[in-house]
């Protein structure tokens, strides 16, 4: 099977260490970036912002540096969110309120609970009508929602707008989440190559491989985030050019050609 | 607007709802204006209200290799995978193309939240999860769709689409492409959700839960009866399969209007339904049937009503089927894309149980009771919070629009 080209234009990152994708740029050159506060999420309303779930604030955070950085108007972009656990602070939350006083479960909540909460947020916060969709795929998520994007960036040749993002785990769930810290981040990809184009991807699935290692200081980060996958290729993106490979599902793999263009 | 695409073959399918198990009691249940709902027997403290229940889904014991995986929602697929024949079809669909060819395309809305629930009622003296919880797998949204690829032996791309009510919908569009751009040969997809406490209170705490069976369109409606089901379908390229019903287009679209009420206008809806047509090449007045989503909620029926009103014409026939089976939440869209299917393979229109008065909104084209009629092409709407909207067309072998 041929490879299937897509074009990166824009690339977002939010961690407890990185405020940013040009920080792990500075990471990787063997400096010390300043690390952020919370996610700033500034593309949604003060007053949403206010009252945000966490996933929702990370997921917005790296969306909105993607779509910045590609200069194109989020409205017009498909949305493809994933999350392998969605957001786990009001699952525990939910959980230990139905255990103990279910009718007292907020509304709110249980409609932020939703695994398309963030990317409703995003739709809402920048007027975009375009299709949408929350994937989930346990440790594989970031390979299979980029597989995901990919497709319908081909397949209806418009660009499209990829985030992968999961929340701390939080309470007992922490226990089968593993979640030790949040991570996210974000791709925009597009059919063509155009002046905000920042590299070219030749994707090919392939049997089930593992991950490509990550190098030091970044060796431990996937272990604590299942979306810190998509740190692999966020690294080629930083150097390049080269290739990586990525789980695409349990049983299949993804590997990424990447080359720099401007 | 959207490229108009090549239809694909729904080679196999099948369902599993409170109105029964496999296609032939849904087909009978439809017939007969019998609804599955019941009061509520399952939260773990009582709430009143209505819910479509599966018979059986304790008894649906998984096999001893596949036990790890043991909870509601996954006995309630492994349920629904064995009716209509439908493990043996996906059986040979793998062996003609191959494990890693197939795609596996699931939707849910909470998958198994409830095994969840479970481990938080009973921790143990340290506040940790009872050892026979501390399954990572049933923890995790995509706990329904693992399960169904260890049960079906399937290698391809495997991923749960969660978009909240519009899920099982959604899927056919993921297979769709993945088929087009030659990344798989056919695609397994589908959806499961089964009853919780957190849809029953979550739901309730927005008051959005009916205290009586749920009436949509109905002018008194006062809000929706959760249900739970199991529905799979096989999609390969038509070619293959010249006698097999076929997905002509599908379209889908966001609100950009609010969390948890649809667009005023209906606008996220219109826009899939348009997208569905074009790329379906359909005009509005070939429609012969429109499965709703009508959920019995006082916003949804009342813009989905204007929108049958102002997109079709009196002769296309609607109807909304949550009145039979509740509404099941993240596997309402395959649900109702396999009563879309019966509707065209029996020549059905069910009819809109539960609407004993009719809202003025409704227009001519609502079948209040079942009709026979020949169906060439029918739709399925599925809307879902985040504004989240699809729609579906499917039409008889050998439609050509």
């Amino acid at each position: 099977m041929s490879a299937s080209r897509v074009y990166v234009e824009g690339i977002g990152l939010w961690s407890p260490q990185l405020a940013d994708f040009s920080a792990l740029q500075t990471l990787l050159a063997g400096a010390m970036p300043t690390p952020p506060v919370r996610p700033a999420a500034a593309t949604l309303p003060p007053n949403e912002r206010r009252r945000a779930p966490e996933s929702v604030l990370l997921a917005v955070e790296v969306a909105g540096q993607a779509v910045a950085m590609s200069g194109r108007d989020a409205a017009t972009l498909a949305c493809v969110f994933a999350s392998s656990h969605g957001d786990q602070p009001i699952t525990d939350y939910m959980c230990a309120t139905l255990a103990q006083a279910p009718t007292e479960l907020s509304p709110i909540r249980f409609h932020n609970s939703v695994h398309n909460a963030p990317v409703g947020y995003w739709t809402i916060a920048t007027g975009c009508h375009a299709p949408s969709t929350a994937v989930a795929a346990q440790r594989a998520s970031f390979g299979a929602g980029l597989l995901e994007a990919v497709s319908q960036v081909l397949a209806e040749q418009r660009a499209v707008l990829l985030v992968c993002s999961d929340t701390a785990g939080s309470g007992p769930l922490d226990e089968v989440t593993g979640c030790r810290q949040p991570f996210g981040c974000a791709l925009v990809l597009a059919p063509r190559a155009g002046p905000s184009t920042l590299a070219q991807l030749d994707l090919r699935l392939t049997a089930a491989s593992p991950d490509t290692p990550l190098d030091e200081p970044l060796a431990g980060w996937r272990a604590g985030n299942p979306s810190a996958a998509g740190l692999s290729l966020l690294a080629l993106l930083a150097g390049g050019p080269g290739h990586c490979q990525l789980a695409a599902a349990a049983t299949l793999g993804l590997r990424i050609d990447m080359e720099n263009v401007a | 607007m959207p490229f108009p695409m090549t239809p694909l073959a729904v080679t196999a399918y099948t369902a599993t709802s409170a109105i029964g198990s496999g296609l032939a009691a849904q087909l009978d249940a439809l017939r007969h204006a019998r609804s599955g709902l019941r009061p509520n027997d399952i939260s773990s403290v009582p709430l009143a209200c209505w819910i479509g229940r599966v018979d059986g889904v304790e008894d649906a014991a998984l096999p001893a290799a596949l036990a790890s995986w043991d909870c509601r929602n996954n006995r309630l697929a492994w349920l629904g995978l064995n009716q209509d024949g439908f493990l043996e079809r996906v059986r040979a669909a793998r062996s003609r193309y191959g494990a890693a060819r197939v795609a596996l395309l699931l939707g849910t809305s909470t998958a198994s939240i409830g095994a969840t629930e479970e481990a938080y009622r009973r921790l143990d003296a340290d506040g940790g999860f009872a050892d026979d919880m501390l399954r990572p797998m049933i923890h995790t949204p995509h706990s329904l769709a693992a399960f169904v690829a260890a049960v079906l032996e399937l290698e391809g791309p495997c991923l749960t689409i969660s978009t909240a009510c519009s899920s099982s919908a959604k899927v056919f569009a993921n297979a769709e492409r993945m088929i087009r751009l030659g990344l798989v040969d056919a695609a397994v997809v589908g959806g499961v959700d089964t009853l919780c406490d957190s849809v029953l209170f979550g739901f309730n705490a927005l008051e959005l839960v009916s205290s009586a069976p749920c009436r949509p369109f109905d002018a008194a409606r006062d809000g929706i009866s959760i249900g739970e089901a199991a529905g799979f379908a096989l999609l390969e390229r038509a070619e293959l399969a010249p006698d097999a019903p076929q997905l002509l287009g599908y379209g889908e679209a966001s609100d950009a209007h609010h969390m948890s009420t649809p667009h005023p206008e209906g606008l996220g809806a219109e826009l899939a339904l348009n997208d569905a047509l074009a790329r379906a090449g359909l005009d509005a007045a070939q429609v012969d049937y429109i499965n709703l989503h009508g959920t019995a909620s006082q916003k949804n029926d009342e813009v989905e009503a204007a929108l049958v009103s102002r997109a079709f014409p009196p002769r296309t026939r609607a109807s909304s089927t949550k009145g039979f089976t509740g509404h099941t939440l993240g596997a309402a869209g395959i649900v109702e894309a396999t009563i879309a299917l019966l509707a065209i393979e029996h020549g059905l229109i069910p009819g809109n149980l539960g609407g004993a008065t009719p809202d003025p909104v409704c227009g001519a084209q609502f079948a209040w009771r079942s009709e026979q009629q020949r169906v060439d092409v029918a739709l399925s709407n599925s809307f879902g919070f985040g504004g989240n909207n699809a729609c579906l067309a499917f039409a008889r072998a050998g439609f050509a629009a």
